[in-house]
């Protein structure tokens, strides 16, 4: 942004050339959106109004898709229907509507709750690993630093099937398959490698005389890390927790080559929602709707920092 | 190795002073011991969940294992694996297929993003509101985008099908676009283009804004024109940038496996199968265990290759 003069600096575009700017892109943003909010408002669809065609743009909004998303349930006879008592819960009787009865919770809940798990996990370590190291890597003379910085960013290059071939192996003869540790483990190591790139470039700007005058006050090079620097990098290490946060949150290929119940996550869970006939594209959009919304508010809150996150740090504003 | 981590920073053109090294304290643990100290664990981690692994990759594409079947004798097959792999019909369809994604995805998102960065540039009112909109397809799972996708496209009931009959006055159920051979691998391009525009669109944003306004000035006093100042000064100045972003797409793109799985599953027939997908099929639904770690290895060198040598380029253009 520097280098940028006042109004009346002669390439300063004018009035009009801003304003056609303006149309186009907001002209993209809104075709691009459509998709998006298309999912959000499937998700308040019953099933008839979400496969009706021409697609509806006006329906009456029905939470049913979360109520299928939540909830596993079977289909009765009408005598049977009417031989129970009356339904207690508006779910109960959304259900009934269909000649439903909910036999019990869906997975869905325990799935989210996996997901949050690992993705969490994942990241403290991640974070917390790559802050130590990218500290080191700033401020100490490493042998073969480069090297190491470069291997680091290398094992980001391996295709996700090609390295889940032997962690998949790894982890069936060391009981690690299909276990929260061991996918945290594997997003852990996943993600230090971003971890280690963006929080070297956070403590790269950090200055120096910060920690100096700290040593020369007495502290030791440990507590001028941890009362020094760790406070200055903070809004650095909460981007980069939220960038590793992003990807174990999004990560389908180990997840859906690893796990297949205790730790399965959300991601390989929910093209697997199925009603009667195919899909059953509300709870479908339902779950993808609550899976999707966290990383809305974390892209807004990161907009600043978003550029350096999906370059590994290589672009810094 | 060593030339290819570092210059691939870019940072802001002011130019960054290095720092004084930091005056040394020889007081509790050394800070030899305390570099050491931080970086071991993450090497170790790495070791063993990616370097350990990769040898075990190495070693087992040299053998006809399947990992469905442990108990088989392990028989030495020497390159086998890897000739087999060279003259398979079906690893070129997919090598194809791949080629044909990364090329036409990178070609529109660097159309797209470019143009977008440049109207962005333009700072109209609301401009971050608008720009943060744009942002949010490349931030969503790509499993979750996938599937979402996939209602978009059903025919007939889709809302991309709809639209498109809207548009064009064809009949919805008249094609589908991951059911129709000549449709399918446009599909997957489609969606990747419109994931994955705004990731280009942010980088060559960064680039736009980190040329000084004093050049076009200069060039204004010089009445260079418009295309001109734009051949001249913004797209030399931005290449370095946009060079950055086709990498990353590049790399990404070529281990595509999450949102085409999910999207087509490599179908109709293998028009969409991608190196990953099929990878896939070979490791864990062929049990070709061996095989498909020989296929792994040769993805990861074509990747690991390709990149070097697209950094040595991309250095010297930063250079001129």
């Amino acid at each position: 942004m520097s280098g940028r003069t006042g109004a009346h600096s002669v390439v300063e575009p004018s009035p009009l050339t801003r304003r056609i700017a303006g149309a186009l892109v907001i002209c993209y943003a809104l075709i691009a959106i459509v998709p998006l909010l298309w999912i959000f408002v499937t998700g308040f669809k019953t099933p008839p109004d979400s496969i009706a065609y021409p697609p509806k743009m006006m329906f009456t909004p029905s939470l049913e898709g979360y109520v299928n998303l939540f909830t596993t349930r079977s289909r009765q006879s009408p005598e049977y229907m009417a031989s129970l008592p009356p339904a207690e819960t508006w779910y109960d009787r959304l259900a009934r509507s269909r000649n439903m009865v909910i036999a019990g919770p869906s997975k869905y809940g325990q799935r989210f709750v996996n997901s949050l798990v690992v993705a969490f996990g994942s990241t403290i370590l991640a974070v917390s690993l790559g802050t130590l190291t990218a500290y080191a890597f700033s401020r100490f003379r490493v042998p073969l630093a480069d090297d190491l910085m470069f291997f680091i960013l290398s094992t980001r290059m391996m295709p996700p099937i090609a390295v889940a071939i032997p962690i998949y192996l790894m982890y069936r003869s060391l009981g690690l398959s299909d276990t929260w540790l061991g996918m945290i483990l594997l997003y852990t190591a996943v993600n230090v490698s971003l971890a280690v790139w963006l929080m070297k470039g956070f403590i790269d700007e950090i200055p120096r005389e910060y920690e100096e005058a700290a040593l020369i006050d007495g502290y030791t090079r440990l507590q001028a890390f941890y009362k020094v620097v760790l406070p200055q990098a903070a809004t650095g290490i909460a981007a980069t927790a939220i960038f590793c946060l992003i990807f174990a949150w999004n990560e389908y290929a180990f997840a859906a080559l690893l796990t297949s119940g205790n730790a399965q996550t959300a991601p390989p869970f929910i093209p697997t929602i199925i009603g009667e006939g195919g899909l059953d594209w509300p709870a479908v959009a339902a779950g993808a709707s609550l899976f999707l919304l966290p990383i809305v508010v974390f892209t807004v809150i990161l907009r600043k920092h978003l550029l350096r996150g999906i370059t590994f740090g290589a672009v810094r504003k | 190795m060593t030339d290819t981590s570092g210059p691939v920073v870019i940072r802001d053109r002011a130019g960054a002073v290095p720092a004084p090294p930091v005056a040394r304290v020889i007081r509790g643990l050394s800070d030899r011991a305390i570099a050491w100290l931080f970086i071991a664990p993450t090497i170790l981690l790495l070791l063993a969940i990616n370097v350990f692994p990769l040898i075990w990759t190495i070693r087992l594409s040299f053998t006809n294992y399947r990992a469905n079947k442990p108990n088989v004798p392990l028989r030495w097959l020497g390159l086998e694996n890897y000739t087999s792999i060279l003259a398979d019909p079906d690893v070129w369809q997919a090598m194809q297929a791949t080629a044909h994604f990364v090329i036409w995805t990178i070609l529109l998102e660097v159309l797209f993003g470019f143009g977008l960065a440049l109207l962005i540039d333009k700072k109209f009112r609301g401009h971050s509101f608008w720009t943060t909109v744009i942002l949010l397809p490349m931030m969503l799972s790509p499993a979750v985008v996938g599937t979402f996708w996939t209602f978009l496209f059903q025919p007939q009931i889709g809302l991309f099908n709809y639209v498109v009959a809207f548009l064009t006055g064809i009949d919805p159920s008249s094609f589908q676009m991951i059911g129709d051979v000549p449709l399918a691998p446009w599909a997957i391009v489609l969606v990747d283009t419109w994931m994955w525009t705004p990731y280009v669109m942010l980088i060559c944003l960064a680039g736009l804004r980190s040329i000084p306004n004093y050049i076009y000035e200069a060039a204004e006093v010089d009445r260079a024109s418009k295309w001109r100042q734009f051949w001249s000064i913004t797209l030399p100045m931005v290449l370095p940038f946009l060079m950055l972003a086709v990498l990353f797409r590049g790399i990404e793109n070529f281990k595509m496996f999450d949102m085409v799985n999910l999207l087509t599953s490599g179908g109709p027939g293998s028009t969409t199968e991608l190196a990953s997908i099929t990878l896939k099929r070979e490791a864990f639904e062929k049990w070709r265990t061996g095989y498909s770690s020989a296929f792994a290895i040769i993805l990861f060198v074509t990747v690991f290759g390709a990149a070097n040598i697209y950094v040595k380029a991309l250095n010297k253009v930063k250079q001129r």
